[in-house]
């Protein structure tokens, strides 16, 4: 839902719409209790509609890959979970940086995943502690295998993660880990598929079965 | 006899509620008070939220007469918000400790109250600023943080009024 205070403007909306809503249902209400009643389910509903419907992905929005690092450069941008460290994974940028001339460049986001409470109570940082130790050991282990890396926390979405890295790390490729079908919630809110629409850089999918590999 | 009197006084009201009418009727006019007071304060939070707008759009193109006019009279309608309500607590009849409903009414009014005394404050801030020719079509982000806050408050206005005036 879109922050109905995000701006003057927006919030001047707001209030007018709050007018609407209460004046509407106030004189349904004096004119007959029960009218009151369906006008106030009726809107309600209305408004639960609209906010269900603005939750709805973004529109694709292309041209999200400006490069901006060196030439001569094989730029990967991953987005990984849990899987961060798996061995898939790590196979797949080996094999990336390895199929081209240019020294690879890798750059890991790692989404700071909350549970929905902690998100409304902006309880972020054990996500956050969570989200960087889980870098840290990615990238300790790219760098063992000689591939040049660096990584950050993203944001919760793993979308918006993208977007917000593409802005200092243009990318020439992205790869996005997940868990199995079944079990990636990423892949049940078809992350892959709205990312491949959404930025105009060729997006990799590698699946990590983190149980197999135990 | 009996029909004589009948005729000479007409028949006692049938009295089905407990309350004295007398009491009722104070009751209905202090009622018909609050409802008036609730629309009156309404009418003026809403309209200073469409001058706070304006006062925006006016900067955007560039009016400065537009900016400080709207500021002003934003901060007017606000103070006279203020006003009214500290003349409804001193005549409303009743009082926090009377009953339920009175400690629902200034528990709630009053916080809305401070919230307003706040907005006010952000407002003449930026009033003040305007007038000494601060803020440009480009640099007014001092006056769109104050109106968001406005708008907000106006917004819990509503529902207060909603729940505290009507329902």
């Amino acid at each position: 839902m879109p922050n109905p205070l995000r701006s003057e403007s927006e919030a001047f909306r707001f209030l007018l719409g709050t007018v609407v809503y209460f004046a509407l249902i106030a004189i349904a209400g004096v004119i007959n209790a029960w009218a009151g009643l369906v006008v106030f389910i009726v809107l309600t509903i209305a408004v639960a509609w609209w906010w269900w419907r603005s939750r709805q992905p973004a529109p694709p929005r292309q041209a999200m890959g400006v490069r901006s690092g060196p030439p001569g450069e094989n730029r990967i941008l991953v987005i990984a979970n849990e899987t961060v460290g798996g061995a898939p994974l790590l196979d797949k940028l080996k094999e990336l940086a390895s199929s081209s001339e240019d020294a690879a460049r890798v750059h890991v986001v790692s989404p700071a995943l909350n549970s929905p409470l902690r998100h409304l109570a902006s309880d972020e940082d054990p996500a956050r502690a969570a989200a960087q130790e889980r870098l840290e050991h990615s990238i300790g282990k790219l760098k063992e295998e000689g591939i040049e890396a660096s990584g950050e926390v993203g944001d919760g979405d793993p979308l918006q993660a993208i977007e917000d890295a593409l802005r200092t790390f243009g990318a020439d490729q992205i790869v996005i880990s997940t868990h199995p079908e079944g079990r990636s919630n990423w892949l049940e809110r078809g992350l892959v598929t709205q990312a491949r629409e959404r930025f105009a850089v060729p997006v990799d999918h590698v699946v990590v079965d983190l149980g197999e590999q135990s | 006899m009996a029909a004589v009197d009948h005729a000479a006084h007409p028949p006692l009201a049938n009295q089905s509620s407990r309350v004295d009418a007398r009491t009722l009727g104070m009751f209905l006019f202090i009622a018909s008070e609050i409802m008036l007071f609730g629309s009156f304060f309404t009418i003026i939070l809403v309209t200073s939220s469409f001058t706070m707008h304006w006062a925006l759009q006016a900067i955007k193109r560039g009016n400065r007469s537009g900016l400080k006019a709207g500021l002003s009279l934003t901060f007017l309608l606000g103070l006279t918000f203020l006003l009214t309500q500290v003349l409804e607590y001193s005549r409303i009849g009743f009082a926090p400790h009377t009953n339920a409903f009175g400690s629902v009414f200034f528990g709630l009014t009053g916080l809305h109250g401070a919230h307003v005394f706040v907005g006010l404050t952000l407002l003449a801030f930026a009033t003040t600023r305007a007038f000494r020719g601060h803020y440009t079509e480009d640099e007014h982000l001092g006056v769109e943080i104050p109106g968001i806050y406005w708008h907000f408050v106006d917004v819990m206005w509503i529902v207060v009024y909603t729940t505290v005036y009507i329902l």
